[in-house]
């Protein structure tokens, strides 16, 4: 593409490019995320690269790598257009027969076919799949259809339209009361109204101002700015650019984890792109409106989320927080004007100007519009990247859209939010969830992390999970976190071990509500989240570790005596796992494990196919 | 290359700039050799003291010579719920090292990460730059046993 010179030579274009596309040309589309490549995706793009020009089919189908799918748990998964046949977990060995059949003959291929784990049926569509059906995928429309850093393809569906029409008919101002009345929050946790911290920063006086696009995705749980910028790097620079106009800012930084290699590639190809036809650098399309992004990589630290410590990290420092305020809207980046949003922020900006304020706002809850994206993992059957509206239930994320709990578990929490949000249980089933909903049972929305967890999980040690990871994350700076975060964790590791006597749980509670009023910024003040929630929902579990010197879920190492039940059929199994020949016993006989050198790792538990060992150390049905 | 090459090599540089600077040195060295750190300070008139507090704030950052494989375990919430903490244990065991070690023969360093976004395939390690996906005792086993064998091949 030659370098664009106006914004009618965008528009055309930006015409030709539609006028060239045939919609019913086969497509075969491999999905190119990080899960999908740990699960062979690159050979089997390889393999069909290779198969369609030993078929001579070059000119009659197109190859694309795309970003995430979303539905990691089944990759390497293959999509074929027009039709969008669904094929998950492909193989190199299965290509040559794809292109026969599905993509020249327009037939499914049974074998390959998804099988719902719900109701045990074949389904041959990518939109009959429950993962996809349940889902509205706005933000996410460009991930599975298009080449991530092809800017042509990108232009083709629609984008960079919404810069293109910002620059055309808008001013500033009109810009930020769009984004205001489309009811647009910061998707990166506090759900701030975006609009409006945009107009703070148009406000502000300075001599130059900066937009920054925090992609340091580090709860841990999360990674739907990973797959954005992997899958649609284009979509979050249209919206920084779109933001840079409304704010007047002439420099934009994109801070993306260094532990995202695809994500930081596939971004600085796209930016050298876009400066390549002048839709980045000075005078854009010759509007006299001149923006440029680099990109600034993470060294490794949770904090830097954090947009004060953000701020302090791209500028060389310890990623230490300052005090607020004076907020960065105000004095940000080397003191002057900067607005920070999230990269499913921005990735939201284009589809509020394409579609507009009204569109926007129809969607989502009265509060929370538009569409938010969960991660969702842990026990669940279908694992990935969920888009949903605001307001959707947690049952239909994680029933109808996840399958339920796998191998006939049953639910027990959903924690949401990472280390700052709380875990919820069976009866907020069926919250709508938004930001103020979560807000009052006590979790958060967070970067949108969605982990489920079953009854083997326990609450306790997830307590104490999050809080080990704040206190290795905390920065130092102030006492309360520094020194509270420890205290908490010090008092979680006591009630694991079958330490913790009555009064701790008062303790707990005066302590976590001590960090979270006296801490000076976000990290600190949540991090008591995922303890009070949990006390506030599960205290029995906390009592029973406390009381009982038992957990309930069979998880804490320390209350676990492993015993081989009457139902032992001896058939060695576990004898051949234990790593240290703790086990014995004669063939066909009942087993018994010595408890002096068991080291409690569970292994004979995970294999034992007669349910035969128990963690409690009781003769009765295992746990 | 030198250091001055190397701060030549990234354009003008600023206070600024410390984090990319030690990054590039990282990528050069394979982690941040203290007479290297002198040298920077004297280039760019950053204090020593305050480049030691950046190295030692960042995870990313290492003051000690590091494996030539780096094999890293995600200890995030996902990986943690679906057996994350025993996959630790066991690669621990098969390389007979603890986190933040390395190896003796200076062939492998193990690291946790708090988490490495890949947490549809939980639990999730990565050595060098290939994720490996829904691991247990059995598959650690035999990925180390392959890694060690492939290391006895080029020797």
């Amino acid at each position: 593409m030659e370098k664009l010179k106006s914004l009618s030579d965008f528009f055309s274009q930006h015409k030709a490019l539609v006028d060239q596309t045939d919609p019913n040309k086969p497509m075969i589309v491999v999905c190119g995320g990080t899960g999908c490549i740990a699960l062979g995706a690159v050979s089997v793009h390889q393999a069909f690269k290779e198969a369609i020009q030993r078929l001579g089919l070059t000119d009659e189908v197109t190859l694309k790598s795309t970003g995430c799918h979303g539905f990691c748990e089944k990759g390497p998964a293959v999509v074929i257009h027009p039709d969008r046949f669904f094929y998950p977990g492909v193989t190199p060995e299965d290509v040559t027969e794809i292109l026969e059949r599905t993509v020249m003959a327009g037939e499914a291929i049974e074998r390959l076919a998804y099988i719902d784990p719900a109701s045990g049926k074949k389904i041959t569509y990518e939109y009959d799949v429950p993962f996809y059906a349940g889902q509205e995928r706005n933000v996410f429309q460009y991930n599975g259809k298009i080449d991530p850093v092809d800017i042509e393809d990108y232009i083709s569906h629609g984008g960079y339209c919404g810069f293109a029409k910002v620059l055309d008919e808008y001013k500033p101002e009109e810009v930020i009361e769009t984004v205001i009345k489309a009811g647009l929050r910061g998707r990166g946790g506090g759900g701030f109204p975006v609009g409006l911290k945009w107009k703070f920063c148009h406000e502000a006086e300075g001599d130059k101002k900066y937009i920054i696009c925090n992609a340091d995705e580090g709860d841990p749980g999360a990674f739907m700015d990973r797959s954005l910028l992997e899958g649609t790097p284009h979509s979050v620079m249209e919206g920084m650019l779109i933001a840079g106009y409304a704010i007047g800012a002439s420099t934009g930084i994109i801070y993306v984890r260094a532990e995202y290699p695809l994500a930081v590639s596939n971004t600085a190809k796209a930016i050298e792109l876009a400066r390549k036809v002048n839709l980045l650098g000075g005078n854009i399309l010759g509007s006299g409106f001149s923006f440029d992004i680099e990109i600034r990589q993470g060294a490794g630290a949770f904090v830097c989320g954090e947009e004060t410590a953000l701020i302090e990290s791209i500028e060389g420092q310890r990623g230490m927080p300052r005090p607020r305020p004076p907020f960065p809207a105000v004095a940000g980046y080397h003191g002057r004007p900067t607005n920070i949003n999230n990269v499913e922020t921005f990735a939201n900006v284009p589809l509020i100007i394409n579609k507009g304020a009204d569109w926007y706002s129809s969607i989502g809850t009265e509060k929370s519009t538009g569409t938010k994206i969960f991660a969702l993992a842990g026990t669940v059957a279908n694992t990935g990247l969920v888009e949903v509206p605001m307001g959707a239930t947690l049952r239909h994320i994680v029933f109808d859209i996840g399958g339920g709990i796998p191998d006939g578990k049953k639910f027990k929490a959903a924690q949401l939010g990472g280390p700052s949000g709380g875990c919820l249980p069976t009866q907020h089933l069926d919250c709508e969830i938004d930001y103020d909903s979560l807000q009052s049972i006590g979790a958060m929305m967070g970067s949108g992390g969605l982990i489920v967890m079953d009854e083997t999980n326990c609450m306790v040690d997830v307590a104490k999970y999050f809080l080990q990871f704040v206190q290795a994350e905390s920065c130092g700076k102030c006492t309360p976190c520094r020194i509270g975060t420890r205290e908490m964790l010090d008092m979680l590791e006591k009630i694991c071990d079958g330490k913790g006597q009555p009064g701790d749980l008062e303790e707990l509670e005066k302590l976590a509500n001590d960090v979270n009023s006296a801490s000076l910024c976000g990290l600190g003040q949540t991090a008591p989240n995922p303890v009070l929630s949990t006390l506030k929902n599960f205290r029995a579990e906390y009592e029973a570790h406390i009381n009982d010197k038992r957990c309930p879920a069979g998880a804490c190492e320390a209350l676990l005596t492993y015993f081989i039940l009457e139902t032992c059929v001896g058939c060695g199994a576990c004898v051949r796992v234990c790593p240290v020949n703790a086990i014995e016993g004669d063939k066909k006989q009942r087993h018994i494990i010595e408890p002096g050198l068991c080291i409690k790792c569970g292994q004979c538990f995970n294999i034992c196919k007669f349910n035969a060992v128990s963690k409690d150390g009781k003769e009765h049905a295992a746990i | 290359m030198t250091v001055l090459e190397l701060l030549g090599s990234m354009g003008k540089v600023t206070p600024g700039d410390l984090i990319p600077i030690l990054q590039e040195v990282q990528n050069q060295y394979g982690y941040l050799p203290q007479g290297v750190l002198l040298e920077i300070s004297e280039h760019t008139i950053i204090p020593a003291s305050r480049i030691y507090g950046v190295a030692t704030f960042y995870e990313q950052f290492h003051l000690e010579p590091r494996g030539k494989h780096i094999i890293k375990c995600c200890r995030g919430t996902a990986c943690h719920v679906r057996g994350g903490s025993t996959l630790i244990k066991d690669i621990k065991n098969e390389l007979g090292i603890d986190e933040g070690e390395t190896t003796e023969d200076l062939q492998f360093t193990f690291e946790t990460v708090a988490c490495l976004g890949t947490c549809a395939l939980a639990p999730v390690m990565m050595v060098d730059d290939k994720y490996y996906g829904k691991m247990d005792a059995k598959k650690v086993k035999t990925l180390i046993a392959e890694l060690r064998s492939a290391v006895k091949e080029t020797a």
